[in-house]
């Protein structure tokens, strides 16, 4: 017989969502001044949850200005001081972990096991991670004499991890006395809002954090006014304008882009957890993962034996409401996205590689993709050559281990790299001589507050993460 | 036919082990899951002390379990046991298990082994549970368990083998891989965790190991072989994470009692009451239970 799954919803009364929402800035929610809002949905079923304000230039030079009056509390402050706010922030996202998993699901799409078992506690362990830093930053610059904060950290951060990377972000830039203007992503502002109920009651001086929600214009406005440093994540053409926008002028960038991550599996490599490893890199969070596994690389006797495996294995994930405890593939989080995603799928087909997708019912609303691969792709085609940033994998095959590695580089990318083998030295070898900012061994997509993360080329520059992650916070 | 060497990587395996435990089943799916539980069981008493009157209340239990649950798959008894329980299940579906070959150490030679599948056969089991010999496996001689195995399978002939592997005891999941294809292709029938007489009883990881042997043997092959899990089963949270388990890496055709058992004891309490909830709404008292 068959196992069947009753629906698991986990329930929405633990996170109530506001008709609309405004600008939290020097402490207070402060409204627009251009008074225009715009529809945040649910991309799983495509219904409006709240309203939020579109951010100006004026909203953006008020909310820097209150940074800057707040550089001069917060950044002279003593860092132990400032570790006791950052801890009692890591501890309210804890406390209110449903109510966070919640709104992430419902604003971005993604399954709420996975907002609730890694975007939240994540977020939270890199508050208590660099915590602990704060009164440490002699230490993390060796050989400088007094390391300073930098002032006014612009954030733009990306609709992928909404609420984990405006932590990765605001985390380490207060740790090291600076203070912020987040800018969330426009289809997923609502954790971020949320942050700032726990940002006042954590008791932060005014203006120490400001949240300014919009579009990209928002965005370059933030980019244009007078902050000290951008700290970007999201792809590769918005990072390049930002690069060319600051050029000439004393504002520093940490850019954190696009990828196209190969992911090396040799034929000596435990089969089944290889398999779990592809799936985990390219189908987590529906593939909207810059660090992806999405480049497979495989060796060439292993090819049709890892094909099938996989492809049986995809039976077994559950498309579906991303609030169900069950569902490992959630929606997709826009409808721009979701036409992205289906064009380069096209282009693969008409380039002539095969298309495999699971066997899973689509729901009839909202932005469902189902998970999918290509085989028979060549090196030329723009499934393997740009980042779909969705559940579609692309495989290739290699002989020898310098092909592999060959292959791998073969990209204006180098943000990430997997490689799966038995054979300790191969991994070693391999791995040595990737170009890329992260490389992991018989697993992927795996990330601690602790460890440095962060690309080569086109994925960007500087490091998020460890006590890299201080160095883009603190002037030596 | 033997397979080759599979690498196995533990982080990993258990990293998935634990997906399957995270898996939530609700309402009407729990029902027929806790039916479906309740018919792999391999309702088992291997103690001591155990007596006829003991087996024989089990038994009852066994075809009956309660408030119009299903009976299980079958009984699990000690060789001298096995003749009180076949004529307490006379008439009935439930089957007769029993450990046979110096269980549960195995520390015992062929003949030994041999004499005791011999008595419980001719006592009237239907299944026989027998153990690998973990010091030969461990000292590399494969070819002594292989030899075993197939010894006490020819003894058995249609009878079902069930050959436990007492992961506990073999030391790494890359050990617990190496064995379930080694048991497979000597003629095991079924292949089982644990003996439940040792501290380390079936565990999600090892049982995911030993399902993927079982899944490549079927691909190679073209045979079904079953998977039992026993020792330390005791809630049905635990039982269900079991099931998903199956489900994911086997699929529906294992999801039935000739291919896949949960050897258990105080399990099948808990089945029952989480049935009785999940009809009426409250939990029975324990002591409204039958004990055996």
């Amino acid at each position: 017989m068959a196992l069947r799954f009753e629906p698991a919803l986990e329930s929405i009364a633990a996170a109530p969502i506001a008709a609309h929402y405004d600008h939290f800035i020097d402490g207070a929610w402060t409204q627009s001044t251009g008074g225009e809002r715009f529809a945040t949905i649910d991309p799983a079923n495509e219904t409006e949850l709240s309203r939020v304000a579109c951010g100006t230039g004026e909203d953006i030079a008020r909310a820097v200005a209150a940074a800057r009056t707040a550089t001069s509390t917060w950044g002279r402050m003593p860092g132990r001081e400032r570790a006791i706010y950052l801890y009692r922030i890591a501890r309210a996202i804890t406390e209110r972990s449903r109510e966070f998993a919640v709104l992430e699901t419902r604003d971005g799409g993604k399954p709420i096991a996975e907002s609730r078992d890694f975007d939240i506690p994540t977020a939270a362990a890199h508050f208590f991670y660099y915590a602990g830093w704060a009164d440490k930053l002699a230490y993390a610059l060796p050989g400088t004499a007094a390391p300073a904060p930098l002032g006014v950290v612009g954030a733009i951060v990306p609709w992928n991890f909404p609420l984990l990377m405006a932590a990765w972000k605001i985390a380490p830039a207060l740790a090291c006395g600076n203070t912020i203007v987040l800018k969330p992503a426009e289809t997923t502002p609502l954790t971020a809002l949320r942050l700032a109920d726990v940002i006042a009651d954590a008791g932060l001086p005014a203006g120490t954090v400001n949240i300014v929600t919009g579009d990209g214009a928002t965005g370059a406005a933030l980019v244009a006014a007078e902050v000290d440093k951008i700290a970007f994540t999201g792809s590769t053409a918005v990072g390049k304008g930002i690069a060319r926008a600051i050029a000439g002028t004393k504002k520093r960038a940490t850019l954190e882009l696009g990828g196209k991550a190969a992911n090396i599996v040799f034929a000596d490599a435990a089969r089944d957890e290889a398999i779990d490893g592809i799936v985990n890199a390219i189908y987590f969070n529906q593939g909207h993962v810059c660090c992806a596994g999405s480049r497979l690389l495989v060796e060439e006797r292993a090819h049709d034996d890892i094909v099938a495996r996989l492809t049986e294995r995809l039976r077994t994930l559950r498309l579906g409401q991303p609030l169900d405890k069950n569902t490992d593939i959630g929606a997709i989080n826009s409808r721009e996205q979701y036409d992205r995603i289906v064009a380069l799928v096209q282009s693969g087909i008409d380039d002539g590689a095969t298309l495999v997708q699971a066997p899973c019912a689509i729901p009839e609303r909202g932005f469902f993709y189902p998970p999918s691969f290509f085989t028979g792709a060549a090196p030329t085609q723009r499934i393997v050559r740009e980042e779909i940033f969705g559940p579609v994998l692309t495989i290739l095959t290699f002989r020898t281990a310098a092909e592999a590695i060959e292959k791998a580089n073969a990209t204006p990318y180098g943000l990430s790299a997997g490689v799966w083998t038995s054979d300790g030295a191969k991994a070693r070898f391999v791995a040595a001589r990737l170009r890329a900012g992260v490389v992991w061994c018989n697993t992927f997509n795996r990330f601690d507050a602790s460890a440095a993360f962060g690309g080569y080329r086109e994925s960007g520059y500087g490091r998020e993460g460890g006590p890299s992650g201080l160095h883009g916070y603190l002037s030596a | 036919m033997l397979a080759p060497h599979a690498p196995v990587d533990a982080a990993a395996i258990r990293a998935r082990a634990d997906g399957f435990a995270s898996r939530s089943i609700k309402a009407d799916a729990k029902r027929a899951a806790i039916d479906l539980a309740i018919r792999c069981v391999d309702l088992t008493t291997l103690e001591g002390r155990d007596t006829p009157e003991r087996v024989r209340s089990l038994c009852g239990r066994a075809r009956n379990p309660g408030s119009g649950a299903p009976s299980v798959a079958a009984v699990c008894v000690y060789p001298t046991l096995v003749a009180t329980a076949t004529a307490a299940l006379r008439g009935t579906d439930v089957l007769v298990a029993s450990v046979a070959g110096a269980f549960p150490s195995s520390l015992s030679s062929l003949a030994v082994k041999s004499a005791d599948v011999e008595a419980a056969l001719a006592a009237g089991a239907d299944e026989i549970d027998m153990v690998i010999d973990r010091g030969a496996f461990l000292a590399g001689d494969e070819a002594t368990v292989i030899a075993e195995i197939r010894t006490l399978k020819a003894m058995c002939g249609p009878i079902h083998l069930k050959v436990i592997l007492e992961i506990g005891e073999l030391g790494s999941l890359q050990a617990v891989r190496r064995a379930s294809d080694i048991a497979l292709a000597a003629g095991a029938d079924t292949i089982k965790t644990s003996t439940g007489k040792i501290g380390e009883n079936a565990t999600l990881a090892g049982t995911l190991v030993m399902a993927e042997a079982i899944r490549d043997f079927a691909r190679a092959t073209g045979e079904r072989r079953g998977l039992k899990v026993a020792g330390g089963i005791r809630t049905t949270k635990t039982a269900f994470a079991y099931l998903v388990l199956v489900d994911e890496i086997l699929g529906d055709a294992w999801l039935d009692p000739h291919a896949f058992r949960i050897g258990a004891s105080s399990l099948l309490d808990d089945l029952v009451m989480q049935r009785e909830r999940a009809a009426t709404g409250r939990y029975a008292s324990t002591e409204s239970l039958p004990k055996d």
